[in-house]
């Protein structure tokens, strides 16, 4: 049984609510923090944790924490990006829903380490359930005096608000995502400058994932170090893996890093092998836009150690024979897919979610979409696919913000290594309906009244 | 509705005030996707010109700015909808577990296509991108509730409920989470 | 101050400086082209991505390279910063890219745009492009748009480069178009039926880099190259009433601000002077007007640029008609 710090609790009846997880030892790390830390040392224990961003970029949370402006009279928010949208990642809704105080508690004693008054939980619009749940949790909060004016008789006050998207994959970016709650498009910003010195309302901003921030809870109750003892190397603690696709038990794991990746797959205590026992074909392990893999190479790197659930391990051999951990959707993929339906699929997600404000993007993921589509339809040719690494070269690296590199790298990676899925459906057309499932985002329904 | 004035009920206002206070002093803008959230639910399911133009009224900014803003974000309708809208996830993890024959099935039995509603303006159609769900695929969303680990058998029933309950749903109902 | 090399060029500016105003602050080849950014315009630049540049050295103080190419629209120069623009293999390759993207959605209706020979779209894809875009798919089309009775919008052409959208922001007030849906079927927009009305509203026109916002008091009268552009003046009591006025024979057919040879407007000007004023009497004649920009004077590369096996016949006459 491997080690769990953030979902130790989850099953426990009742535990959505405030009697049951205060009794868990719940609310600790607010006492500990307001009682006997100052904000720097908050800080700083959570740098010396190690803990790395579990959005998908793997920025260490500390470092990002200590990077935060401080100008005189001016307010700092904390936000929580809730906005998980990656497609095959859903553990924060998993963790939002089991556990919601969890969520509330690290977020106050981060609150308390920035020095932010206010914060907000921004989560994706067609959570809108769990918004309920949330603002109950934050209720019951204030009830027992952990959120409000002076907390535990201390001279930290804090208000906490959740705030609802509305259908909108790349306000998870955090830029984006300021302006969507500012209220506007979600159109990301030009950086820098970077959110931690203009941020929400041009104030200094750490936007946080979910689970980063529920991991400062453990953090702070049993000290960084404890934490860095868990894991290996500089992945430390454990994160949430979103199992999804063709296996037997699809569902959020929590797994100690450091986990081979074969027993993440096979082993009973999590995936449960592959659905009907079929070949294990293709894993996209860390999120739609991370490289996808074929099974040798999920299984062991190119030097022929097994591959581990960790952010270094899993990008050994860059992108050439590696992938990254990104936001642990793990999606597994049996011997009867064929890569380049998937492909198609993915492209039309990055085609239907980019903002449209930078033009390599904008045209580019539609331009994908579009060969794709033909080649789906049985209208594709060699140089199709040529093409198809060309246009994803002219995006990568060229964009506003990393959408454009999120939609490149499936691409580049479906074709490095599993060229010839494309090859097959340029001689045997995958015989798609040119028409079917066309259409953009809210402009549907022309007719009814 | 055209042709009454448009406003929200005394309790939305209510709500529409306090959300505004969630924000900072001049920052009422910041308001404005969850009060389109709530004009949907009460306004029909869609988000009209007129309706529009009140919320920007209500919040005191260009009414451009809410088009751009409701145009840009793929829960808001701008035209009108079915009572219900059967929002199937056709992303990867859904798709790899059979999200098509679910769309191709609702298609069938309802006699329409992806993006149109049904003559009776019962139901309305749609493919999204990954709901979150995606260890739950294949899935659905009506309103706020989702219907995972979805089969032929458990999308009959579900379209015959909505049927006999003949009620919009909505993105703001409340949905009982008991076992996740 | 700080100094930068660009292209192997030194040039010293003020802290704070673009890397693309620095290049200007050179001229010729090394400065990188521009279609989203405007100087006197707050925030705007780093959407089309054409000024893309590489940084071999970040700076004096800490030299490493910069990983991706940069906008140098928006990215600051900093004291011993290298930019290569012409001389980096990886820009230029981006900028075709950039140019090929631009051109999957545009329109090839040169010869009948009231833009052509002012295009910088045309003259980007001359300088840096191959010409076309290899999509072979049907490019989008929108119906043309009139908003208000002088100003038209064919978003057909449009590049997205919001600079229409930041003068509605910051030179008028009560902004009524904007930004409409999103990812490549985000458009120019008033969303409803309703006219951009206001004292400077015309300046989207001056500052549109293509023929998507156009003068109606001007359309299809002539061809740019027919014109010719003099300097004038007349008092005015809402802008500075400096323009440049653009005759065929002795009419006045159209009167624009006066563009710098970045062709960006020195002012912006008002509605009056710019749509009711067009009688010669209306203005005091300071001379002619030098156009520094190559493509108005050069119809040949214009004549490079039109590939008429894409366009129909018919096409043309339903834009003219
Ligand atoms: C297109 C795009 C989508 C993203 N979506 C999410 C998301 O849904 N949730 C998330 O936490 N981070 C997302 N991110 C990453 C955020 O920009 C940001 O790095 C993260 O919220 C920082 O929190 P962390 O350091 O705790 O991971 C996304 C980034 C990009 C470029
Ligand atoms: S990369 Fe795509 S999503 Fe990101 S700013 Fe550019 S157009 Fe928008
Ligand atoms: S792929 Fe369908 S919910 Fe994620
Ligand atoms: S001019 Fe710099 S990005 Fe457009």
């Amino acid at each position: 049984m491997g080690k769990k710090i953030l979902l130790e609790h989850a099953e426990v009846p009742g535990i959505q609510g405030y009697e049951v997880y205060r009794e868990k030892g719940g609310y600790r790390s607010v006492e500990k923090a307001l009682k006997t830390m100052s904000a720097e040392q908050v800080v700083e224990e959570v740098k010396t944790s190690g803990v790395r961003g579990r959005g998908g970029a793997g920025f260490p949370a500390g470092m990002k924490w200590s990077f935060l402006a401080k100008p005189e009279g001016v307010p700092r928010y904390l936000v929580c990006n809730a906005d998980e949208s990656e497609p095959g990642t859903f553990k924060d809704r998993y963790l939002m829903s089991k556990i919601p105080h969890l969520l509330i508690e690290g977020m106050i004693t981060a609150s308390y380490a920035l020095g932010a008054n206010t914060s907000y939980i921004y989560i994706r619009g067609e959570y809108y359930y769990l918004i309920g749940i949330l603002e109950k949790a934050i209720e019951e909060a204030y009830a027992n005096g952990w959120l409000g004016k002076n907390i535990l008789g201390t001279d930290f006050s804090h208000d906490l608000y959740v705030h609802p998207g509305a259908g909108a994959y790349i306000c998870g970016e955090e830029t984006a995502l300021l302006e969507s709650l500012e209220g506007k498009r979600g159109n990301p910003r030009m950086k820098p400058p970077f959110p931690a010195v203009k941020g929400l309302y041009d104030c200094p901003t750490v936007v946080n994932n979910v689970e980063t921030i529920a991991a400062v809870v453990p953090i702070i109750n049993d000290g960084g170090e404890a934490y860095a003892n868990i894991g290996i190397g500089r992945s430390t603690g454990t994160k949430l893996i979103s199992a999804s696709g063709h296996i037997k038990k699809p569902g959020v794991y929590e797994v100690e890093m450091g986990l081979p990746v074969e027993e993440f797959i096979y082993s009973d205590e999590y995936c449960g092998g592959i659905l009907n026992d079929k070949k294990l074909k293709a894993v996209v392990a860390g999120g739609s836009s991370v490289p996808i893999l074929p099974a040798d190479l999920i299984l062991t790197t190119a030097n022929g150690e097994p591959r581990l659930m960790s952010y270094e391990s899993l990008s050994d051999g860059g992108f050439q024979t590696g992938t990254m951990l990104g936001s642990g959707g793990f999606i597994v993929m049996d011997e009867t897919t064929n890569i380049a339906k998937n492909l198609y699929n993915f492209t039309r997600f990055y085609h239907h979610e980019s903002c449209g404000q930078c033009s390599p993007c904008r045209e580019g993921t539609a331009w994908m979409e579009k060969i794709l589509h033909k080649v789906l339809a049985g209208k594709g040719s060699m140089e199709d696919i040529d093409l198809l690494w060309d246009i994803q070269t002219k995006i990568d690296g060229n964009t506003i913000c990393p959408l454009g590199e999120a939609a490149s790298w499936p691409v580049a990676s479906a074709i490095r290594h599993f060229r010839q899925d494309f090859e097959e459906l340029v001689k045997n057309p995958a015989g798609l309906d040119e028409t079917r499932y066309y259409y953009h985002c809210n402009n549907i329904n022309p007719e009814v009244a | 509705m055209s042709t009454e004035e448009i406003k929200f009920s005394e309790e939305s206002l209510a709500l529409v005030k306090k959300t505004i206070a969630k924000y900072p002093e001049g920052r009422q803008k910041s308001a404005l996707l969850p009060i389109l959230h709530l004009a949907q639910a009460e306004f029909d399911g869609w988000l009209s010109v007129p309706v529009m133009d009140y919320v920007a009224s209500l919040l005191d900014i260009q009414p451009i700015e809410v088009y751009e803003v409701a145009s840009f974000y793929s829960m808001f309708n701008l035209k009108p909808v079915g009572k219900c809208i059967l929002e199937v996830c056709h992303t990867s993890s859904c798709w790899l577990r059979g999200a098509d024959d679910i769309v191709d099935h609702i298609s069938n039995k309802l006699n329409i296509k992806v993006g149109e509603t049904t003559a009776d303006g019962m139901f309305t159609l749609k493919t999204v991108e990954c709901l979150g769900s995606c260890g739950s695929a294949p899935m659905l969303m009506c309103g706020s509730q989702y219907h995972e680990h979805l089969t032929f058998e458990k999308v009959d029933g579900l379209i015959d409920n909505l049927r006999n309950e003949n009620k919009r749903t909505t993105y703001l109902d409340e949905v009982k989470v008991e076992n996740y | 101050m700080a100094k930068v090399i660009i292209d192997g060029i030194e040039v010293e500016v003020e802290d704070g400086t673009t890397i693309l105003q620095a290049a200007r602050s050179i001229g010729g080849e090394v400065t990188p082209p521009a279609m989203c950014y405007y100087t006197k315009l707050e925030g705007s630049g780093g959407y089309c991505r054409t000024c893309l540049v590489e940084v071999s050295k970040g700076s004096e103080k800490d030299p490493r390279p910069m990983p991706k190419l940069v906008p140098s629209c928006r990215t600051m120069v900093q004291d011993g910063m290298e930019v290569k623009n012409t001389t980096s293999e990886r820009a230029l390759e981006a900028r075709k890219g950039v140019v090929e993207m631009l051109l999957v959605n545009h329109p090839l209706d040169c010869p009948v745009c009231d833009q052509a020979g002012e295009c910088d779209l045309q003259d980007l894809s001359y300088d840096h492009g191959g010409y076309n875009t290899r999509s072979e798919f049907e490019r989008r089309t929108f119906e043309k748009q009139d908003i208000g009775d002088k100003i038209q919008l064919h978003m057909t052409r449009c590049i997205l480069c919001y600079r229409c959208v930041k003068v509605a922001d910051q030179i008028t007030d009560g902004r009524v178009h904007g930004v409409i849906n999103r990812g490549d079927a985000a458009e120019i927009s008033t969303y409803i039926k309703n006219a951009v009305d206001n004292d400077f509203s015309g300046n989207m026109i001056d500052v549109c880099p293509v023929g998507a916002l156009t003068d109606k008091t001007f359309r299809f009268k002539s061809r740019v190259w027919f014109t010719k552009p003099m300097l004038a003046h007349r008092d005015c009591d809402k802008c500075s009433g400096k323009t440049t006025i653009w005759f065929k024979g002795d009419d006045v057919l159209r009167v624009t601000g006066r563009k710098d040879e970045w062709n960006e407007v020195e002012e912006f000007i008002c509605n009056t002077c710019r749509f009711d004023k067009k009688k010669v009497s209306d203005w005091t004649i300071e001379g002619p007007k030098e156009v520094s920009r190559s493509s108005v004077i050069s119809a040949n590369k214009y004549k490079n640029l039109e590939k008429p096996k894409e366009f129909k016949l018919n096409d043309i006459k339903r834009l003219d008609s």
